[in-house]
């Protein structure tokens, strides 16, 4: 990268680009990296920033989701099942201000339909506590702990239910943050495949060019233009149904990034192809650089922000993919949990209608595909070399 | 008397850009004057704010920019059917709706315009002919065939060749020189009173930019029609020009007839410009060896800083101390039809 | 133009045999299918007319020959006979199930196209004429959340707000007296009653990228000599939109059909799903689940096929309007 800095600049300087009389500042400006540019541009993307700030939110709860969870998201609570969120109170029966609590919930049934109603019980209020000790977890299968961030000292009678459970008892929002441990990686792992499928296969075509060339353009055409859905689908049902959890996890992501390599390849090919006509490539072979140096040391470099950019838009619409195809059990599976396979409880609109708060991670998808998004177009403004 | 052969009159024109970062006075302050059948060239260099002033003439300044004052007098003949005189009437372009019906129809009418970029002023998606007939239905109560004759004719004019089959072509169809032909029937085909040319021929080769202002010359002849035209190349002036008006930062500082320009310039600025061109002699009378060309001293300060005084003192070798950076210079007539905006020349 | 058409012609062959290669592993993929499974079953059951059916099967597909005879048996199938295979799931065959849905599905593509260029096309021009206005924000803040909301939650979303709010079904394409009864003018209306949910919810995420990408090109057009040029003709400034920055923004539309449809075939088949309309996406859903391959197969094939052809007539329809294109110059910008 610095290299091919200094030889940009060095050729300014010979071309006698670089005035004399230039301030400080512009002199920074040409003396400044790639990355610094990047980041300097990026810096005045306002909402970019904000998006950078939620993901990475996002990303810690994902990452401990055990500690930050009030509950284990697998658990039942059968007398809690189809819970409504729990209402949080700051103000008792007689009026006085105190720190937030919950109620006890008391369990009735509508004597027609026999569905379960929760009623809170005045009498018996419980604090939120900050580290409280709740269900036992093994931090990253490491540490043996049962710490949760908040949450009420007794979850049976006084539970706290952000969300609300869903209609086996199960706590909404600790089945999000765990869900976000899949949502939000799938599209992470999934990038570095495409990172690298599509560096090979555009590198191949772009550096040997010709028939293989030819071939590949052609390849990449047809997988463009597959409905890219249905055939995420197909190749997500033809996973055989009884491997573990965890292949079928890698699976999904490896179909996820099977359509997403192509337009990296596409972008990596068109900059060798193009690179190769700029002056200090041709600079360096001219000294006598081996080819495989050539791109690897001064081409590679010279948009590799730009590769970087162009995969984080491929990101949401992993994310949605995974998403869409956990929804339709496809792919992903209970006991897994993920955004989407949370959403499976949803299909039944009348069940939706009983407890809407089950819809409640489409938000989470929402937001994180939005981030995404805005990130996105504030990377790609500060990666592009021809802004300003 | 002098009254009658004036086509433009521009008195104290202010054209200033309202930008985030600081108000660009693009043209801070022009005067010009523009006479039937006459050229007036323009000249100063990159961002003095000379393709502001034509874009101001015809109400076409881009949207942060906007007229802040001044008058621009368009002294417009009214031929009066069975009348044998014409009969003259003034409006000020100035206070004029840019996008109204009286501009627009004055627009492209009785002044024209060719624009610095031939090479991008026509879309290459519709034929040359459908771009030329469009200005000349939009003006006159012709048909669309009669139309494309005018437009043939005026291609033939202009000698472009094989006029007939351009119609039809396509912009990328015609080399750079062809298609800057047919920008300039374009703006002929209305035989405009005023043709504004913005440096109409520095993306062509030499050759073909002596061709191109032969050819305007001899069209103005024919057509009786003043041109502006706007250059930084003095060898241009020279040959086109009658009056030149010389620019400095969105001001007029010099105004005077071509001789008088090149045999007694007074202004400082006009001098250091004279200066600047490379002369063909210096380099054959040295014996090879390449003078240095004088360029010059110091930058064009920034466009959104306000100087005091007279805006060339940072840059002027004959500055006066205390007087050229607090007072504004105000314009001296040296001789009749020679006024500069310089102390030195200011009486007391 | 025609050798230009012939060419591109030309270039759709290999496109679509890779596509039918594509679709055949799919078939071929999954180790339990139903068909093998099926026949296993039969094997087991060892009685005789099961061996004839499974020799039947076996006689059908070319099970007991080469992979690339097989290849070339399904294609050949297809292509002279429309022969798609069987579905287990349905007990039909493929061709009746896709041939009965397919042209919903279709229609549904297209009528979202359709809204998609009629919403698009104003928003997108007055947009990119009014930078930086309120209307600029807010429609470049509704066309970011219209991207990151994929279709089905949104037909989720109108589900749950429709039922609970109005006491309304949102789903089919007709309502119950109407499902099964032949067509007529009632049967028409009632459809078109229904008919548009998915086709709205389907328009938005397109259109929404319609208006950014038309945006874009209109800001990179309005910035461009020509405009200048046509203001100085004294044009109003409606036409000069409409001659000038319109006529080159016009293009990203055109191209849209070639990359709509293939859009619409990818997020519809999930709204379809949730709307439970009777098109290809659900039966492709429920062939799916039972690992029914030839049915995924037969919809990627005719999918990728039919995107193909979108993509063929969109960039014929693109010479037409763009000179450049018919001219193979495109250097000229
Ligand atoms: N659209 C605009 N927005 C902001 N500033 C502008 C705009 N157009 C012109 N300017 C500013 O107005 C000043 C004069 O520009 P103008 O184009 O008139 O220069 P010019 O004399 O024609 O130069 P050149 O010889 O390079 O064409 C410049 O400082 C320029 O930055
Ligand atoms: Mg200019």
């Amino acid at each position: 990268m610095s290299r091919v800095g200094s030889v940009i600049s060095g050729a300014r300087e010979r071309l006698g680009w670089r005035k004399e009389s230039a301030e400080a500042k512009e002199e920074r400006f040409y003396r400044a990296g790639q990355w610094q540019l990047v980041w300097w541009r990026f810096r005045r993307h306002k909402l970019a920033q904000a998006a950078a700030v939620v993901l990475a939110i996002f990303y810690i709860i994902a990452a401990f989701a055990e500690f930050l969870s009030p509950h284990d998201p697998l658990y039942r609570y059968k007398q809690f099942a189809a819970c409504p969120p729990t209402g949080i109170y700051m103000r008792d029966l007689s009026g006085r201000f105190r720190a937030p609590f919950v109620y006890q919930v008391v369990r009735t049934r509508d004597p027609e339909t026999m569905r379960p109603i929760y009623k809170a019980n005045a009498e018996v209020t419980a604090p939120i506590k900050l580290f409280v000790h709740g269900s036992r977890y093994r931090l990253w299968g490491l540490f043996d702990c049962d710490l949760h961030l908040f949450g009420t000292e007794d979850p049976e009678t006084a539970p706290l239910f952000l969300l609300g459970t869903d209609s086996v008892g199960r706590d909404v929002l600790s089945r999000i943050f765990f869900g976000g441990r899949i949502s939000l990686t799938v599209g992470l792992i999934g990038v570095a495949v495409s990172f690298v499928l599509g560096l090979i296969l555009g590198g191949i075509s772009g550096y040997f060019g010709g028939a293989i060339d030819e071939v590949i353009q052609r390849i990449i055409d047809v997988l463009i233009s597959l409905p890219t859905i249905p055939l995420w689908m197909s190749l997500a049902a033809a996973l055989p149904q009884n491997w573990p959890q965890l292949r079928i996890y890698f699976a999904t992501t490896i179909i996820l990034s099977i359509l997403g390599w192509t337009g990296l390849a596409r972008v990596v090919r068109g900059k060798l192809l193009s690179m190769r006509e700029e002056d200090f490539v041709l600079a360096a072979r001219l000294d006598g650089e081996s080819e495989w140096r050539i791109i690897t040391a001064y081409m590679l470099p010279g948009f590799a922000s730009y590769i970087i950019v162009s995969l984080t838009g491929s990101l949401p619409g992993m994310i949605l993919g995974e998403t869409a195809l956990s929804f339709l059990g496809i792919g992903l599976r209970p006991p897994t949990i993920s955004w989407g396979v949370m959403l499976q409880d949803a299909q039944d609109i009348m069940a939706v209608a009983q407890l809407p708060w089950v819809l409640s991670p489409v938000a989470f998808v929402i937001t994180a595909v939005l981030m995404f998004n805005f990130l996105g177009d504030g990377l790609r403004d500060a990666a592009d070399p021809y802004a300003m | 008397m002098l009254g009658n052969s004036v086509l433009v009159e521009i008195k104290n024109l202010r054209t200033y850009f309202h930008l985030p970062e600081g108000t660009v006075r693009a043209v801070d302050g022009v005067d010009l004057t523009v006479r039937r059948g006459h050229t007036l060239g323009v000249v100063g260099e990159s961002g003095c704010g000379k393709s502001v002033t034509a874009l101001s003439l015809l109400r076409l300044v881009p949207s942060p920019g906007r007229i802040e004052g001044g008058e621009i007098l368009f002294y417009r003949t009214v031929e009066e059917a069975g009348a044998s005189s014409a009969l003259t009437d003034v409006i000020d372009l100035a206070k004029l709706e840019p996008n109204g019906r009286e501009m627009r129809s004055i627009r492209g009418n009785q002044i024209s315009m060719v624009f610095q970029e031939p090479m991008s002023a026509l879309i290459p998606v519709r034929t040359v002919g459908s771009q030329i007939t469009e200005v000349i239905t939009l003006h006159q109560k012709v048909s669309e065939a009669e139309a494309r004759e005018i437009a043939a004719d005026m291609l033939a004019r202009v000698r472009l060749p094989k006029p007939r089959q351009a119609l039809d072509d396509y912009p990328f169809q015609l080399s750079g020189g062809m298609r800057q032909r047919a920008v300039i029937a374009m703006a002929l085909c209305c035989r405009p009173k005023l043709l504004i040319a913005d440096e109409p021929t520095t993306a062509l080769d030499v050759t073909t930019e002596a061709q191109i202002l032969d050819l305007m010359r001899e069209l103005q002849k024919e057509f009786g029609m003043a041109i502006m035209y706007i250059t930084h190349n003095l060898g241009v002036i020279a040959e086109m020009a009658e009056m030149v008006a010389v620019m400095y930062l969105g001001k007029v500082v010099e105004l005077t007839d071509v001789r008088t320009l090149f045999m007694s310039p007074l202004h400082p600025y006009t001098r250091a410009l004279l200066k600047s061109i490379p002369q063909l002699t210096d380099a054959v009378t040295r014996g090879g060896k390449k003078p240095r060309l004088q360029t010059i001293e110091g930058m064009v300060p920034d466009p959104y800083s306000v100087l005091p005084g007279c805006t060339f003192h940072p840059r002027c070798p004959e500055r006066i101390p205390d007087v050229c950076d607090r007072v504004e210079p105000g314009v001296s007539e040296v001789a009749p039809g020679h006024s500069v905006k310089c102390h030195l020349y200011s009486s007391p | 133009m025609a050798s230009y058409i012939v060419k591109r012609i030309i270039r759709m062959i290999p496109q679509v045999f890779l596509i039918s290669i594509l679709a055949f592993i799919i078939i071929q993929l999954p180790p339990g299918d139903y068909l093998t499974e099926h026949l296993n079953r039969l094997r087991q059951s060892g009685r005789q007319q099961d061996e004839v059916e499974i020799r039947r099967w076996v006689q059908m597909y070319g099970l007991d020959r080469p992979m690339y005879e097989q290849y070339l048996k399904w294609i050949t199938n297809i292509v002279f006979r429309l022969d798609f295979g069987y579905t287990f799931q349905w007990n039909k065959s493929v061709r009746e199930v896709i041939a009965s849905r397919m042209g919903y599905t279709l229609a549904i593509a297209l009528f979202s196209a359709v809204f998609t260029w009629v919403v698009a096309l104003p928003i997108g021009i007055f947009v990119a004429v009014k930078q930086y206005s309120i209307a600029d924000y807010f429609f470049t803040l509704l066309g970011f959340i219209g991207l990151a909301v994929p279709g089905f939650l949104l037909a989720m979303v109108v589900m749950y707000v429709s039922y609970t709010q109005f006491g309304v079904k949102v789903g089919g394409l007709f309502s119950v007296e109407y499902q099964l009864q032949p067509w007529s003018w009632a049967k028409f209306v009632d459809l078109l009653g229904h008919i548009w949910i998915p086709i709205v919810i389907l328009g938005i995420n397109g259109t929404a990228g319609l208006i950014r990408t038309m945006r874009a090109t209109m800001l990179d057009e309005l910035r461009k000599q020509y405009v200048l040029v046509a203001r100085a003709k004294g044009l109003s400034e409606l036409k000069v939109l409409l001659r000038y920055p319109v006529r080159i923004a016009i293009n990203p539309f055109i191209s849209t059909i070639g990359w709509l449809l293939p859009w619409f075939f990818s997020g519809g088949t999930v709204v379809e799903i949730v709307l439970n309309l009777p098109t290809a996406g659900p039966a492709l859903w429920r062939a799916l689940m039972g690992q029914d391959m030839y049915l995924a197969g037969s919809y990627i094939l005719i999918s990728g096929t039919l995107v193909a052809i979108g993509s063929l007539i969109s960039d014929i329809l693109l010479a037409v309007v763009d000179p450049r294109v018919r001219f193979g110059s495109l250097e000229g910008q």
